[in-house]
């Protein structure tokens, strides 16, 4: 008896809603940035249940392209973390409020 | 047998996906992050995607989480900054996650996605078949990715590079 796809994608979206949680109350520009990473991972596992469950493979060639472009956006992501602490001396979203009023 | 690896697999990665949020060190939170990425990719082999396990585990842990622990390392943040929970924000946030949850699976639920029995899909050809779109339907995705990949390569290098008049280094 496999899992329905029900339960695949409440789990996927249970994951998101952490993801999202995360981004919200995290001070961090870390966490928050791993708190994206598992919303996007959340979004793949929806994907792959769906394409699991319709027979059609085109869902995981859509996550192979998925994982690409979030290995590229990791790296800028982490670039731009960095030129900010090198910048500011700080990572946490309180302090860097350049742009508030 | 399934079920139980199911239930198994999802509790790992649920409570593995709030260590990350809830917890005060940012290098534990990158380490639940490598475990809710394992129960993901266990997950995936469940649903018979072999490839993409792989490909995550090597991917995600292997690359990212490594990338997120150099630089933790890097800015020395480790067990710095606690962890300050500000009602308004706490709040408006359990709120708006608790929203978004109970959308989709009403969505989910109430929508009835009948799909039936997952389809048998041949495991051995599974490789093969990827190759085959990669290089015949997704040809275009597939140049646009590597021009992506260039470009996030060399952004990386300039925004990484010092900036000149910068001072000394530290």
């Amino acid at each position: 008896m496999t899992p329905s796809l029900d339960a695949f994608v409440l789990l996927s979206a249970a994951l998101f809603a952490i993801g999202f949680l995360g981004v919200l109350v995290r001070r961090n520009t870390l966490v928050i940035y791993m708190c994206l990473e598992l919303m996007l991972v959340a979004a793949t596992l929806a994907l792959v249940a769906f394409s699991r469950f319709n027979g059609t493979e085109d869902g995981d060639v859509f996550v192979f392209f998925i994982l690409t472009v979030a290995a590229a956006e990791v790296a800028v992501g982490l670039a731009i973390i960095v030129a900010l602490f090198r910048a500011r001396q700080t990572v946490q979203v309180d302090r860097l409020d350049s742009l508030r009023h | 047998m399934d079920q139980v690896a199911f239930i198994c697999l999802s509790a790992l990665s649920l409570a593995c996906a709030l260590g990350v949020v809830l917890n005060k060190n940012v290098v534990n939170s990158a380490m639940c992050l490598l475990l809710c990425l394992a129960g993901i990719a266990g997950l995936f082999v469940q649903l018979h995607a072999y490839f993409l396990a792989f490909i995550l585990v090597l991917v995600y842990a292997g690359a990212v989480v490594a990338l997120f622990l150099f630089i933790i390392m890097l800015l020395d943040m480790q067990g710095g900054q606690p962890w300050r929970f500000r009602a308004l924000q706490g709040i408006g946030g359990f709120v708006a996650a608790a929203l978004l949850l109970t959308g989709l699976d009403l969505l989910a639920v109430r929508g009835r996605l009948a799909a039936g029995p997952p389809v048998a899909s041949s495991v051995g050809s599974s490789l093969k078949f990827y190759a085959y779109q990669l290089f015949t339907t997704y040809l275009l995705p597939v140049e646009v990715m590597g021009f992506l990949l260039l470009i996030a390569m060399v952004g990386v290098i300039v925004i990484s590079r010092r900036a000149p008049g910068a001072g000394e280094p530290r």
